[in-house]
């Protein structure tokens, strides 16, 4: 049983269409690669995915639970629509912490909030509440350590390097424990010798077991970190295969050419 | 006498900071609603309040007090002067002329209102749609990642040309003189006819430019409390 479904996704701005029947399947504990040229879809894809857009037609589950689909006709409750949103959980390029928090707060507000409401929704009392709320700067350290900034939880964003914030990203996605962690092109707002400490957080997560689909430019890494990879192309899946097979055995001319225009690049 | 003219225009300049006091209070939420009217989703509240913001603005606020002043009490006398009546006739003629002091807080508030709103906009539309995306996969609500998230940092943002907006506000208060309200510059003004002093309204500047320095130190002060994060 996949824990990621996509079936036949479609998405257009306007007149242009920019997913045209997107469909595959993940399983759980696997990584999945989604490589090609800007503006192939990838990055629509994953938006689509995590509800940052809503698609066209199609249909997307996650564990089991339909989080999108074109063909529901009844409005979606508050609570259903955080717990569809809360299967998935996005890094994004360009890192968006929260600016005006601490490292730890950034890592703990949204779960903080979680906490709160869930509480709220099950009438638990006071004391339940706060012990239940106590529990999670103590869980967020732990995530915290192990991206490797156990010593900056009192730093604000603008005191990290690049790498250091992409980190805090991932720990503070991590904290809400999505079933499939995507990821936006996370090295590509970094500078080229710090992308290292941000993919070696994520080859430890794909060490671990941890569900992942990483929409990326790095091809080296995309080859050593997923299962399985997808070559987009003009809004369809053009390949789809193992690393071996798309790194190595592409067998459309237009991989081929991607390919070796990522090589020269 | 130097004593006697500073007593006195300090009882003026009492009002001016009463003016300058209630604005404030009613046109920083007023204002906020006005911007959220602006940015509305549904375009009759949006073009309804960019019209009223562009009316307000595009006119000055003296021709604005004389308006709201005057404004009811003629339409109230025309009204009774049709000589006929039915309900809506019967309410207009029931209009009659503000307290000046009522006129005045009208007016300044609709004034700065609008202009407040501009701010706000500015400072909300600045923050990267990132961050709300950043709430949203999160998990939190709208209403969330505005308070918990966005706000702070709008109003990092919008403390400069708030400031600004703010230390104009304090000199605009003299208008209210137009509609015989007594504040500083009148009280000032008032010993040329008395005495035939001219000194004690250049005096009045003293008054304004004391105030406004306060002023200026304290939103100096905001700027440097929030001075410790970027963005």
């Amino acid at each position: 049983m996949a824990i990621l479904e996509v079936q036949n996704i479609c998405k257009r701005f306007q007149q242009n269409e920019v997913l045209k029947g997107i469909s595959f399947s993940l399983e759980e504990g696997r990584v999945l690669s989604v490589i090609g040229s800007s503006g192939s879809g990838k990055t629509t894809l994953l938006r689509c995915i995590t509800g940052l857009e809503t698609a066209d037609s199609g249909k997307i589950s996650v564990g089991g639970r339909v989080t999108f689909d074109s063909s529901r006709t009844e409005k979606l409750t508050k609570a259903e629509k955080r717990e569809n949103q809360l299967c998935t959980g996005l890094v994004f390029q360009s890192f968006n912490l929260f600016p005006q928090y601490t490292v730890l707060r950034n890592v703990t507000l949204a779960k903080e909030l979680l906490v709160k409401e869930t509480c709220r929704a099950e009438k638990c009392g006071k004391a339940e509440q706060k012990a239940r709320l106590a529990a999670v700067p103590e869980e967020a350290k732990r995530i915290i350590e192990s991206v490797g900034l156990s010593d900056k939880l009192d730093s604000y964003p603008c005191e990290l390097s690049g790498g250091q914030q992409q980190r805090v990203a991932i720990a503070r996605a991590l904290m809400l424990s999505p079933k499939v962690l995507c990821f936006d092109e996370p090295t590509s707002a970094l500078d080229p010798e710090i992308t290292g400490e941000v993919l070696a957080v994520i080859r430890k997560l794909a060490k671990e077991g941890r569900t992942m689909l990483i929409v990326t430019h790095e091809m080296g890494f995309a080859r050593e970190v997923s299962g399985e990879v997808i070559f987009m192309h003009d809004g369809v899946i053009g390949e789809q295969g193992t690393p071996e097979e798309i790194f190595d055995h592409p067998k459309t001319a237009r991989l081929q050419e991607f390919l070796s225009a990522a090589l020269r690049a | 006498m130097f004593w006697n003219v500073t007593q006195s225009l300090l009882e003026g300049f009492g009002k001016t900071l009463e003016i300058f006091a209630l604005t404030l209070l009613l046109a920083l939420p007023l204002g906020l609603l006005l911007s959220f009217g602006s940015m509305s989703r549904f375009r009759p509240v949006k073009w309804l309040v960019k019209t009223f913001i562009w009316i307000i603005r595009g006119t000055p606020l003296m021709l604005q007090l004389i308006v709201i002043y005057y404004g009811p009490g003629l339409v109230g006398a025309w009204a009774q002067a049709l000589e006929q009546s039915n309900f809506l006739v019967d309410w207009l003629a029931s209009w009659s002329v503000f307290d000046r002091f009522v006129a005045v807080i009208v007016a300044f508030v609709i004034n700065y209102s609008c202009y407040f709103s501009e701010i706000y906009r500015g400072g909300i539309e600045s923050i990267s749609r990132g961050q709300y995306e950043a709430g949203q996969v999160l998990g939190m609500t709208r209403t969330q990642v505005f308070f918990r998230v966005v706000l702070l940092q709008v109003v990092k943002r919008i403390v400069p040309p708030m400031s600004n907006e703010i230390i104009t506000l304090v000199k605009d208060t003299s208008l209210a003189r137009i509609i015989a309200v007594y504040e500083v510059i009148w009280a000032g003004q008032a010993f040329i006819k008395s005495d035939g002093l001219l000194w004690p309204l250049f005096y009045t500047g003293a008054f304004y430019l004391l105030f406004n320095g306060l002023l200026t130190i304290v939103f100096g002060r905001i700027e440097k409390k929030l001075d410790y994060f970027r963005g």
